[in-house]
């Protein structure tokens, strides 16, 4: 079936009959230009929204705290809630088995300056489990650790755009950087994948913001995530129980919404996975269809090719070609063309994301790109869909009758 | 070479079927030159497919050198077709994005032969009848005397035991006709066996044997004497 004289014919009569072949093989080319491009724009809104929610783990819950809406037990509407260290070392305690990581977090402002570089950036005073909250990436040093809160030294971790602003082409590890005039050395810098303010910030130990700025222990929120093993049902029905808890704790009326505030993630992550989910089926459907539409683009041309040769399989025919002759011929024309055609489809279609790719970051579509194993899987099943689509036209034709063939008309 | 007896083949037009050949028989003798002559609807065409194997009768017996031919499968048909038959047709029927060469190698490309050897030979055949410089022009780089020519070197090619020619110079002007008729009865000379469908009489009486068939049957079957075409041409 693969003899080179084969071959010969199938070349030979693709480049004896360029239009032909140029038609067909841009039908192809076209369906998989587009599947290409689409799978590819699918690809990118998903890649935005995994990353838009990578930068938080997805099992947090946040606290913050407000005033009161509500007069309840004897105490009037408008008290603000102020949470302090020991409402963190409460949580810790009465539901260490169900939390994860935990933090406090304080936020400032201040002035920074190394050198003749200033500008201000937010503080974030934190205790160490704050980095796997944030899924903060040290790139040089270290984070903050216990001994830093236990002894309330003067170090901070800053953020990769941080020392860009400030020391600009120097490294900023082991230096001593002035904030509000007071100097705290450097012993960590970090990246973060959750944008460019994420990395203009600044990381401190929880216990030395609060006895240098007030000396007090107070707490502006209260960050943790949840025991990853916890289902759906199980983190709602925390958060649910943590809350009520911490209302009755500061004595909030239970209806009160925004003197305690928890906010569970696994609430978001739900509607996000069920977006993600949307979007794969999108991908699916989109891919499929435009390979069907190919397919059958595909077998048009094969059935038209078939009919306008059908005197030349007629000759053939008379000069003793077999019916598996005439199959081969066709058959193998069809999928060399398809899978030519398919592979430069696929080329101008990457080229094509590759081009305008950076250009839609504003359209929420990132790094629109398709995987090798796609391309790989892609193409084979071109060739396989070019077999399908051109066997039935071919079988059809090595059954065309010669004297049918040859009439004159 | 080929005995053919009560030979019948209809074909199914809408409910009613029109019955084409009622009860041929024939014999035809190795070397002879047949023409079968015969009104449009006689039948003519009909039989030279049926003899040609590109058509199967309904009823009757058909043996081709000593191999009776019925209920042949398509491989077998066309495994047939490529040692026993040679095709000449009134259109010509080459393939018109291959070359002369390529179109009179193909039948020996079917026989499994290696490209240096079909080349060859198929050479060998273009210069039998005179085209050897034309051997890679397309179709439509030929006249229509040359078209048939290749024609004739391609149905030679696979070296045939029996010519099928229908209507072969049909298409062609007073003189290329004697040319090519020429041409077949000197292979004809030169033994091999010939089978001219035809409807023009000066043709058929280029012939040896004139067989007019009419309404499906055989009207007349004689022997001629043979006029050359060799006188006509200059």
């Amino acid at each position: 079936m693969l003899d080179r004289g084969l071959w010969r014919e199938i070349f030979q009569s693709i480049n004896m009959n360029r239009t032909r072949s140029l038609l067909s093989g841009f039908t192809v080319a076209f369906a998989i230009l587009l599947f290409t491009i689409l799978f590819g724009i699918a690809n990118g809104l998903n890649n935005t929204f995994a990353e838009a929610f990578s930068d938080d783990a997805n099992n947090s819950i946040f606290i913050q705290s407000g005033t009161t809406t509500k007069a309840n037990k004897g105490f009037q509407a408008g008290r603000q809630i102020q949470f302090k260290n020991k409402d963190f070392d409460y949580i810790k305690e009465e539901y260490g088995d169900n939390v994860q990581y935990i933090t406090s977090r304080l936020h400032l402002n201040v002035d920074a300056i190394f050198r003749n570089e200033k500008s201000t950036y937010p503080v974030r005073a934190v205790h160490p489990d704050h980095q796997f909250l944030e899924n903060t990436i040290i790139k040089d040093g270290r984070y903050i650790n216990q001994l830093d809160i236990e002894n309330k030294t003067k170090v901070v971790v800053i953020g990769r755009l941080v020392e860009q602003d400030l020391f600009l082409k120097t490294t900023a590890l082991g230096k001593y950087i002035s904030l509000n005039g007071l100097q705290y050395k450097i012993v960590g810098v970090f990246r973060d994948d959750g944008g460019d303010n994420e990395e203009r910030i600044i990381y401190m130990p929880i216990s030395t913001a609060q006895r240098v700025y007030g000396n007090n222990d107070y707490i502006d929120q209260i960050n943790l995530t949840y025991n990853p093993e916890m289902n759906y049902n199980k983190a709602i029905a925390f958060s649910n129980n943590l809350t009520k808890d911490l209302k009755d704790r500061f004595d909030v009326a239970s209806s009160d919404q925004r003197a305690i505030r928890v906010r569970n993630l696994a609430n978001e992550s739900k509607t996000v996975n069920q977006m993600t989910f949307g979007l794969g089926v999108i991908i699916i459907v989109i891919g499929f269809g435009t390979l069907i539409a190919g397919i059958v683009g595909v077998s048009n041309i094969m059935i038209f090719i078939v009919k306008e040769r059908t005197k030349e399989i007629g000759i053939r025919k008379a000069l003793g070609a077999s019916p598996k002759s005439i199959i081969s011929l066709i058959l193998l024309e069809a999928i060399l063309i398809t899978a030519i055609a398919g592979w430069i489809g696929l080329l101008i279609g990457m080229g094509v994301l590759e081009f305008i790719g950076p250009s839609l970051e504003d359209y929420f579509i990132k790094d629109p790109s398709v995987s090798t194993t796609l391309v790989i899987a892609a193409t084979l099943t071109l060739i396989v869909a070019g077999g399908i689509a051109g066997y039935l036209p071919a079988k059809k034709a090595s059954q065309i009758k010669p004297i049918v063939a040859l009439r004159d008309d | 070479m080929l005995n053919i007896k009560k030979l019948h083949k209809s074909y199914p037009i809408g409910d009613s079927s029109l019955h084409v050949l009622k009860g041929i028989d024939l014999t035809v003798e190795d070397g002879e030159m047949v023409a079968i002559m015969g009104s449009s609807g006689s039948g003519k065409s009909t039989l030279l497919n049926i003899i040609g194997m590109l058509d199967e009768a309904d009823e009757g017996e058909y043996i081709l050198d000593g191999v009776p031919i019925k209920n042949l499968t398509e491989k077998k048909a066309a495994i047939y077709r490529n040692k026993f038959l040679g095709f000449i047709f009134q259109s010509f029927n080459l393939i018109n994005y291959k070359n002369a060469l390529d179109n009179v190698a193909l039948p020996l490309y079917y026989q499994g032969m290696k490209r240096q050897e079909r080349q060859e030979l198929a050479l060998f055949h273009l210069g039998k009848v005179g085209l050897e410089p034309w051997a890679h022009h397309l179709p439509n780089e030929l006249s229509g005397g040359q078209k048939q020519r290749v024609a004739i070197a391609r149905a030679l090619a696979a070296n045939p035991k029996l010519l099928l020619a229908d209507e072969p110079t049909g298409a062609l002007d007073t003189k290329t006709s004697h040319e090519i008729m020429d041409f077949i009865q000197h292979l004809n000379d030169e033994g091999k066996t010939i089978l001219i469908v035809t409807h023009e009489e000066d043709i058929a009486q280029m012939c040896k044997r004139i067989v007019r068939l009419k309404d499906g049957l055989i009207m007349e079957d004689e022997k001629v004497e043979q006029v050359r075409a060799s006188q006509y041409v200059g």
